[in-house]
């Protein structure tokens, strides 16, 4: 779609008609309105378009953007692209409008007595080099820190991990990726021994049942929901809708099944015996393919400083499994979880036929829980019980919120336990690391420091006194951040902010740089189903805008390393990338060369022989396999999936009389993460203005709420008032409220509990006591 | 200065009829869908009372069976 920003009218009403069209793309899959959109393009114009992968979520759509006299001016789906086949949602359609915000940051500032001024970026980064130097010297290499996100391009990762994990010796380098899928990793690394999903969204052809483990798809991940609703079209698919609130996804759904919230464990465990009880298990490949193990219960919540936890698995047999599973008859799972035992069945049933292909599907909720590594666990308990996995349409999958959250964070390892190839723990890890990074291996630290609330928490209490955020805005995402915002402001404390337009992070800066965004620098992104996307740099950055690679390049250098970061400024893009994929050599994980992501729209690792791997540790299609069998669980040095014993137990804040309903947060199908972007798209931001409550009909009109009342929420951490909304968008259950939390204007989480799950250290932002009073 | 798109759903064997009822208000543009019963329509007035109007004016053409904004959504703030 051509838009012309000299004519706001004009591009209004384009934009206007890019939301209808998306809108209907998103009801009726396969539409056209292709003439339509020839008939926009600019007659005789110059429109150069140019491939890269969406910016906003994880899906990774693929976008080709229309650039025209050095400005991106439109965008529309790549046809070519294999994730979205030429569709774009809402925000993808609008994206390149979120370049040209009135107040983009163009100039690096710095915060004197209280107030920014302007200053030139050498200026900026001598300082910022200067301070990392004196924090060094005087409390320690471990007082300083980088917190990134999923956000960060590939090369921004890996720079910002060899700087401070390889260079500086500190293994303080985190990303908000912790926030919104770190127990999907643990969930990977438990139960397979090797991160990130096995299948791909080709599964989504193959598969005959869709089960959404609370996932809101059709406002999270639209395009890939609306790929459902073209299979249901074309075959007949079934797709069921497992959550707490009903949204447009149980609507759209062939069946809503509502559980109360933390009871998936009991459910998940209750399907495992049903399929037990009814024959379903498929021996031979457990037999094979598996181990049984239980994990130490009762582990806390992690609500204390410094809390600690370390899991101790055990062996244990298919009989102990079973033995344990008595507890989880569907009728007693009935009872705590408000789902019916013929519910549960019924959801049994389909994953137990050895005639259905079953995809499951989840993202924040099952990954933010305090319980979310067993939760992952246990729906791969039933994808390995029935041996519905590794093969198209059997597939459990594990979907992500950031363009980068599988490339930058998982792959390059940008958290405190993480190497590009491995774990800090690991000497040989450690060692192969050193040798890339060309610095001795006693520099990188054997234990991990602080994983991302304990890093916040440190930085409360003096421990840290350096952070350096880019890509990322901590201040409306951080549970409990009333904490957290203080703790920043604390005198000692020096914060570097990154980012491309003002936040509440950087109100709380003592320096701002400016960011390039996207498309005005080269990078490459990874998305959910292990796809490496490459996009050129495509316009010129705003002002003095530079990428947050760069910036990590000169700070280093002024900090000595010159050595280490030898790259040349015109061509450091290649050779981040050309170094990084050293790291990932062999079968397993093997990145594509450069030549083809630029090439092709996108490919997936391992990529061995010029090939991208879509199923692993299926023989028939992962080169890595080696065991002469069909599959191969190569992650676990016995080549074997563990099946885990996880209990169901109950959130650490559960609703009482002081406090008698469950608050839930989460998104909105216009705002993407903290809508710092989105919220500066006209278009989007009029759909969905501000934050609001949306609270249960029924109670509502008992309460004489209505649509737009003010509310206040009060939890044991504060309180904050917000408009009402009822019977809109999404309907709670009684006892149940839902906050979205993209509004920096009314932060839920100054009142959200900052509890994580003790193996991963995602918090939980789905379950917290709260109190609703009409104002 | 509203601007609004909408979706419009045609009653059976009635998109053409409707496609024309529509193209004869001048503050609407229509943009029918090649391969589905569907219509989207663009509306340009010059104030919230004009808008009103007009959106009257289209609820009231019989061929049409569902009209749904899709610009501004159904956002839950009023």
């Amino acid at each position: 779609m051509y838009t012309s920003l000299t004519n706001r009218r004009e591009f209004l009403k384009k934009m206007a008609i890019m939301s209808a069209m998306t809108a209907a793309a998103t009801m009726f899959p396969g539409i056209l309105f292709a003439e339509e959109q020839e008939k926009n393009l600019p007659k005789g114009g110059n429109l150069d378009w140019k491939k890269a992968p969406c910016r906003f979520c994880g899906v990774g759509c693929g976008v080709l953007v229309g650039i025209d006299n050095g400005k991106a001016v439109a965008v529309k789906g790549d046809p070519k692209s294999p994730v979205n086949k030429g569709l774009c949602c809402v925000k993808g359609y609008h994206s390149v409008m979120s370049i040209y915000g009135k107040d983009r940051l163009t100039k690096p500032l710095v915060k004197k007595n209280g107030k920014f001024v302007e200053t030139s970026m050498k200026e900026a980064l001598d300082l910022i080099a200067s301070k990392m130097k004196e924090t060094i010297s005087d409390y320690g290499k471990d007082a300083v820190s980088i917190y990134g996100s999923g956000q960060w391009t590939i090369p921004d990762g890996y720079v910002a991990s060899k700087l401070f994990k390889g260079c500086i010796g500190t293994n303080n380098v985190e990303a908000n990726a912790r926030l919104c899928m770190a127990s999907a990793v643990t969930g990977f690394m438990t139960s397979f021994g090797i991160d990130e999903p096995m299948g791909c969204y080709e599964d989504i052809d193959h598969a005959d049942v869709f089960v959404l483990w609370g996932n809101n798809m059709a406002e999270m991940h639209p395009v890939l929901f609306s790929r459902l609703l073209d299979q249901r079209l074309k075959r007949g698919v079934k797709i069921i809708d497992f959550a707490t609130r009903t949204t447009r996804t149980s609507m759209a759904a062939d069946k809503s099944i509502i559980f109360q919230p933390q009871t998936d464990l009991a459910v998940a465990n209750a399907i495992c015996y049903e399929i037990i009880n009814n024959g379903w298990v498929n021996k031979a490949f457990v037999e094979k393919h598996c181990n049984f193990k239980k994990g130490l219960t009762n582990m806390g919540y992690g609500l204390e400083d410094k809390y600690n936890f370390n899991d101790k698995p055990e062996g244990i047999t298919f009989e102990d499994f079973k033995t344990f599973l008595q507890d989880y008859t569907p009728e007693k799972v009935e009872k705590v979880s408000g789902v019916s035992a013929k519910d549960i069945k019924y959801m049994a049933s389909y994953y137990g036929d050895p005639n259905k292909k079953v995809m499951s599907l989840w993202c924040m909720g099952m990954n933010q829980h305090t319980r979310g590594t067993w939760i992952n666990n246990l729906v791969y308990n039933i994808h390995l019980l029935t041996g519905k996995i590794s093969e198209p349409g059997n597939s459990p999958f594990s979907l992500t919120g950031q363009p980068s959250a599988c490339g930058t964070v998982r792959e390059v390892g940008t958290l405190t336990h993480k190497l590009p190839h491995g774990v800090v723990t690991n000497k040989e890890h450690r060692e192969f690391a050193a040798k890339i990074w060309d610095v001795p291996a006693e520099n990188i630290p054997a234990k991990p420091s602080y994983h991302t609330v304990e890093m916040f928490r440190a930085l409360d209490r003096g421990d840290i006194r350096f952070m350096w955020i880019q890509v990322t805005n901590p201040m409306v995402t951080m549970p409990k951040l009333k904490r957290y915002r203080d703790a920043c402001e604390k005198e000692g404390r020096f914060i570097v902010v990154s980012d491309i337009y003002p936040t509440p992070t950087t109100d709380i800066a003592d320096v701002i740089l400016p960011s390039a965004m996207w498309i005005e620098r080269e990078g490459m992104y990874g998305n959910s189903e292990r796809r490496t996307q490459y996009f050129e740099q495509m316009i010129q950055p705003s002002g003095e805008a530079m990428s947050d690679t760069w910036q990590i390049v000169e700070v280093a250098k002024r900090l000595g390393y010159e050595k280490q970061f030898y790259y040349n400024e015109a061509t450091h893009i290649e050779e981040i990338y050309n170094e990084y994929r050293r790291h990932h050599e062999g079968n397993k994980h093997a990145m594509a060369p450069l030549e083809v992501l630029k090439a092709e729209p996108g490919a997936q690792w391992p990529y061995v022989n010029g090939k991208s791997t879509k199923w692993r540790f299926n023989a028939e299609y992962d080169p890595a396999c080696s065991n002469g069998e069909q599959f191969h669980f190569y992650g676990n040095k016995d080549g074997k999936a563990v099946i885990w014993q996880r209990p169901y137990e109950p959130a650490p804040e559960t609703p009482d009389d002081d406090y008698p309903f469950w608050l839930c947060t989460g998104r909105v199908v216009e705002h993407w993460h903290t809508g710092s972007m989105t919220r500066r798209i006209p278009v989007l931001h009029k759909a969905m203005p501000h934050a609001y409550v949306e609270l249960n009909p029924e109670q509502a009109k008992e309460m004489q709420i209505r649509t737009g009342d003010q509310v206040k929420l009060t939890t044991r951490r504060g309180e904050i008032i917000l408009p009402a909304s009822v019977n809109e968008r999404g309907v709670p259950e009684r006892n149940q409220v839902f906050v979205p939390f993209f509004d920096e204007n009314m932060l839920i989480n100054d009142v959200t509990l900052d509890a994580f799950c003790p193996i991963s250290k995602q918090p939980d932002y789905k379950k917290c006591a709260v109190k609703i009073e009409k104002v | 200065m509203p601007i609004k798109s909408y979706l419009a759903h045609p009653h059976e064997g009635k998109k053409s009829e409707l496609v024309q009822a529509l193209t004869s208000i001048s503050s609407c543009e229509v943009i029918p869908a090649e391969n589905n019963d569907l219509l989207i329509v663009i509306t340009e007035t010059t104030n919230n009372t004009e808008d009103n109007i007009l959106k009257e004016k289209i609820e009231a053409i019989e061929s049409l069976k569902l009209l749904a904004m899709v610009s501004g959504f159904d956002t839950p703030i009023k």
